[in-house]
């Protein structure tokens, strides 16, 4: 896919702009799943702006995202950075053959106790 | 009064307490809860992206239906209750996505975000109040010293969800109060359990949900409230060594209707 | 008939970039009345005033239109062009092709569209002007000073020191302000209550200054010159002028627990106090909901003790009315609430403090006696954190903290580090800023001093969670530098919050007329030009309620202020706004509609004798304008129902001429 367009895409979808990033990083100071990610949550906003977006499509950190939504409320500047990484995932994710999850991985991962919510979460955020 | 009820997939199922509770206390308060015939599974999290429309209309059948009985909604699960939300509020905020929604419901009336939706918590505090749900109580949990456990889904993000200050919430608080109970206050109590991530990365959800305990218990907590079906599973997955409970159980505790029913 | 010369001004290219000026010209010679047209580069330029000049004289003009700038630049130096040449200066118009037509287009047929519309509009309206002569007022030779923090202080003292009368109003028991809270200052290091409390002296023992301490403006009315203002002086329950502050009471008072708002409430006060060893002036105040003399009748402690008889449980407030020429607005500042702000636990933990609270903990006359100690248990804290930016540059839509850059923290906090390294060394010391900014002199020099010398660690990134656990605060963190999530146990945490305008000054600015900026900043009258002044003429501006500043910063200010004051007051008469309403009692039917909206009072009613046609006379109510007060609003004008109300230079005829020159 071209550059620049998957930049617009994602910038659309998310409807984030990162150009109001300050670049404070308490969305990386606050994300709870920092050091699961190879690029943080700052990361992600300055790549997207800069159209450095090509390692983040390959990165296992899109993943890693809990959707806690923490560095959106805590973000001086409303940037949003979590729905920015919402839009890369899916920008990845939406391509044929690209689901990070499929059924046949499931049954080895639950447990008798395992909440609906869990597989139909991890399926909204890993499958299309 | 009566209102309109999205119990969600998982209240069918694992977490069958916080739904049967969740009615029993309901009818005790003078609310009856009308579950939503034929609803399905609001998807478990929002899909933030705006070009995201279809898993969204599971949630806009239910709001759809409120609206025709001009009821608010209620859910009881904070995922469900969150996506619900995050769902009207797009509707109403977004023409754009309104638009896509509509179009693809095909129906008669379109929808424009008209029902108000209430998380159960929400309702007790808005609708009953806490004061009335005080003098209901029959069997107050004194002495009890209990840590709300929000996690992220009640209150983020907050410019939609506007249940409660994101940072220093006081519903489940002043609820624990209502009940009899103690409130414990501490500072990983809106701090994400893992989630979903679980299912992948179960050392991080275990580290998560460990650090949420453990502040709760450095606060003097000996049992831990929650909304959250995924939230009591990480946490007690994980070796939660207090209780890990519905917030619901303790409100029918308090309001003696607890024994009815079958665990 | 006007004889009437149009004036079209190139500014450079500022105008001619996008209007054909020389088309403009040419068009607006067939306007009715017009009987000479040209353009020129620099229309207020000394050549292009000879030519309004000579144009005046050799084609006897009566009126003349400036097609520039905006009036607020330029419409006062071309009266006084006309007014040399012999022209009344009310005859000149100006239409602004500048900052509503060149500056906003970008298309030349448009602009000059619209700036020969602009100056049709002009000359239609000086068409139906008529000469006006401004009247004169006296001026009051005293000054207002409102705050008594080193702004208000250091602005009375000018003031006093040119020979002027001046009052200082502060609603604290004392003068002094925020700075009196202050440890040390940057970044010299003086202290900041050595270098202080000698000028609050100063102000107390001047003859030229009085101190309403205690008191709050509660009425403004008047205008420049001719102020007249109420003061209430709240109850102290304490004769001012008979307490020795000696501090018996003080000492005796049994009602010992409440929060002492001068150490931000980290201790304790009795009910009876004075808020510090040096406050000025030194006499003790009665909290009336402490005192149990008071609120229950039981007790009168300190009546018994006082030797001087100073206590009165009695006393009233006591409403205060003088007039004055000029006002100063001092109102300072307040650090912003941090209560949205509990990512950072301050609700949670003791040990999360403020920056201010952090000054009174280090000072030798706080709370702690100048120890540095955990507010919890008293130790003495190993690890500490500062965050800066907290609740300062957040996005508008962010939903907690505020836009603007609160200025002072990026110092205040190296200081804070630098004296802690200092006097504790084995303290470690974590500074997290965003950017590190030091614009001032000899501050950059400071901040590296601090790292260099000191070993204050800086990291750039923010703090995102602390979450106190045990006697520990886990604090949670970014380091962009090295790309990593910091996590630190630390023994305390100081928060840089933002700074806001104190509360005092939204309902002020009100009684003033005086403008705000969204976040309560008072406005100055030019950004660049006019710092000092509030657009309210008479009304000055003096400290941080105009916008964040450091100390260097508001004393130069608050002296800016002084000599501005210094200046109105100097003089024996204002000249006044000869546009100002009048009433045409033939009329007016004694409705009192402008009575009701006349912000400044100016508009009364009178009964007056009237001749009727069949020779009878008649008492009829009309209303009448007190031309020294009106300020030439309008507001009366569209609230008469008849028509009788006017505006002088504004005249409903001349609006509609203007209006229907532009429809045409």
């Amino acid at each position: 896919m071209n550059k620049n367009f998957i930049q617009e895409e994602i910038l659309r979808s998310s409807g984030v702009n990162p150009k109001k990033c300050m670049k404070c990083g308490k969305c990386s100071a606050t994300c709870p799943a920092y050091d699961e990610m190879e690029y943080h949550p700052h990361q992600f906003v300055s790549m997207v702006e800069s159209g450095d977006i090509e390692p983040l499509l390959s990165s296992e950190s899109l993943y890693k995202c809990l959707s806690c939504f923490a560095c959106i409320d805590r973000c001086p500047r409303g940037v949003q950075p979590a729905k920015l990484v919402e839009a890369v995932r899916l920008a990845v994710i939406r391509q044929q053959d690209k689901n990070h999850l499929t059924a046949n991985d499931i049954p080895k991962l639950l447990d008798d106790e395992t909440p609906q919510q869990l597989i139909v979460s991890a399926f909204r955020k890993y499958t299309k | 009064m009566r209102v309109s009820y999205f119990p969600g997939c998982t209240l069918k199922n694992k977490a069958r307490d916080l739904d049967e509770y969740a009615r029993k206390s309901a009818e005790v308060l003078g609310i009856t809860l009308e579950e939503i015939p034929d609803w399905q599974c609001c998807g478990g999290v929002f899909t933030t992206a705006k070009n995201e429309v279809a898993t969204k209309l599971s949630s806009v059948r239910a709001l759809k239906y409120a609206a025709a009985k001009e009821q608010p909604l209620v859910s009881v699960c904070s995922a469900c209750h969150n996506v619900i939300k995050q769902t009207n509020h797009a509707i109403k905020t977004d023409a754009d996505f309104a638009k896509k929604v509509n179009n693809y419901m095909a129906e008669e009336t379109p929808y424009a975000g008209e029902t108000q939706v209430y998380h159960y918590l929400e309702m007790l505090r808005d609708l009953v109040g806490f004061d009335a749900l005080k003098e209901k109580v029959v069997n107050a949990l004194s002495g009890k010293k209990i840590a709300a456990y929000y996690g992220c889904l009640l209150l983020r993000p907050n410019s939609v969800m506007q249940m409660d200050d994101p940072e220093n919430p006081q519903i489940m608080e002043n609820f624990i109060k209502a009940i009899g109970a103690t409130p414990v206050v501490y500072a990983m109590r809106n701090e994400c359990c893992g989630g979903y991530i679980s299912m992948e990365s179960p050392d991080l959800a275990s580290k998560k949900s460990n650090a949420v305990v453990e502040n709760a218990k450095a606060a003097g907590a000996e049992m831990i409230i929650t909304a959250c079906p995924l939230c009591k599973y990480n946490l007690i997955k994980n070796g939660a060594d207090i209780p890990v409970v519905y917030f619901t159980q303790a409100l029918a505790e308090a309001l003696g209707v607890k024994e009815d029913t079958n665990e | 008939m006007q004889r009437v010369g149009v004036f079209v001004c190139w500014c450079g290219s500022n105008i001619a970039g996008t209007v054909d000026v020389a088309a403009v010209a040419e068009a607006l010679k067939n306007e009715p009345g017009v009987v000479f047209s040209t353009d020129y580069q620099y229309m207020c330029s000394q050549a292009g005033q000879d030519i309004i000049k000579n144009a005046i004289a050799e084609h006897n003009l009566t009126g003349i239109v400036v097609c520039s700038c905006s009036p607020r630049m330029h419409e006062a130096t071309f009266r006084k062009t006309a007014a040399a040449a012999g022209l009344n200066p009310y005859m000149v118009e100006i239409a602004n092709i500048r900052e509503q037509c060149s500056w906003v287009h970008k298309d030349m047929l448009t602009g000059t569209e619209k700036a020969i519309i602009l100056g049709k509009a002009a000359v239609a309206k000086v068409n139906l002007n008529t000469p006006l002569t401004p009247g004169e007022s006296p001026v009051t030779k005293r000054a207002l000073v409102i705050g008594g923090g080193i702004a208000g202080i250091q602005t009375a003292l000018d003031i006093a020191d040119a020979g002027f009368p001046v009052d200082i109003v502060e609603k604290q028991p004392t003068i002094g302000g925020k700075m009196a809270q202050l440890d040390k200052t940057f970044p010299t290091l003086d202290c900041a209550a050595c270098i202080l409390t000698p000028k609050m002296v100063d102000v107390a023992q001047n003859e030229k200054i009085r101190i309403f301490s205690y008191s709050e403006v509660e009425e403004v009315g008047g205008f420049v010159g001719n102020f007249d203002v109420k003061i209430k002086k709240k109850a102290r329950f304490v004769k001012e002028d008979i307490c020795t502050g000696c501090g018996a009471c003080v000492e005796k008072c049994p009602m010992k627990k409440n929060p002492n708002e001068f150490n931000l409430g980290m201790d304790n006060r009795p009910a009876i106090y004075i808020p510090f060893a040096q406050a000025v002036p030194k006499v003790a105040t009665i909290d009336p909901n402490a005192c149990n003399m008071l609120k229950n009748g039981k007790c009168g402690l300190c009546a018994r003790i006082c030797a001087a008889g100073a206590i009165d449980y009695t006393q009233k407030d006591e409403i205060i009315e003088e007039k004055y020429g000029a006002i100063v607005v001092a109102t300072g500042f307040n650090p912003i609430s941090m209560e949205k702000f509990d990512e950072f636990a301050y609700n949670q933990s003791k040990d999360v403090i403020t920056s201010l609270e952090f000054e009174r903990l280090t000072n030798a006359a706080g709370p702690s006696a100048g120890k540095l100690i955990r507010p919890s248990d008293g130790k003495h804290p190993h690890t500490i954190v500062f965050v800066q930016c907290v609740g300062s540059r957040c996005d508008a839509c962010a939903e907690k903290g505020k836009e603007y850059c609160s200025k002072i923290c990026c110092m205040y906090t190296a200081k804070h580090a630098m004296l802690t390294r200092d006097k504790y060394p084995d303290t470690e010391v974590y500074v997290f800023y965003i950017d590190v900014r030091t614009p001032g002199k000899n501050f950059d020099e400071f901040y590296r001093r601090a790292v260099e010398e000191f070993g204050v660690k800086y990291i750039k990134g923010m703090v995102g969670k602390v979450t106190p656990e045990g006697d520990k605060l886990k604090v949670q963190a970014s380091d962009l530098l090295s790309n990593k999530q910091l996590h630190i146990d630390a023994d305390l945490v100081v928060l840089a919050a933002a700074i806001e305008p104190d509360k005092s000054a939204r309902p002020l600015a009100t009684m003033l007329t005086a403008s705000m900026d969204t976040n309560d900043f008072f406005t100055e009258a030019h950004p660049k030009l006019r710092p000092v002044e509030s657009p309210t003429a008479g009304v000055f501006l003096s400290g941080a309620c105009q916008g964040p500043k450091d100390i260097p910063e508001t004393v130069s200010q608050a002296g800016a202020a002084a000599s501005k004051v210094i200046g109105l007051l100097a003089k024996d008469k204002l000249t006044g706004n000869p546009c100002i309403a009048s009433s045409n009692e033939l009329m007016c039917n004694g409705c009192s509609s402008c009575e009701r909206v006349c912000p400044y009072g100016a508009i009364t009613y009178v009964d007056k004798e009237f001749r009727m046609p069949d020779r009878t006379t008649k008492i009829r109510r009309v209303a009448s304008v007190n031309p020294a007060v009106c300020q030439g609003c309008g507001a009366c004008t569209v609230a008469c129902p008849s028509g009788a109300m006017d505006l002088k230079g504004f005249a409903n005829s001349q609006i509609i001429a203007e209006v229907d020159a532009i429809c045409k």
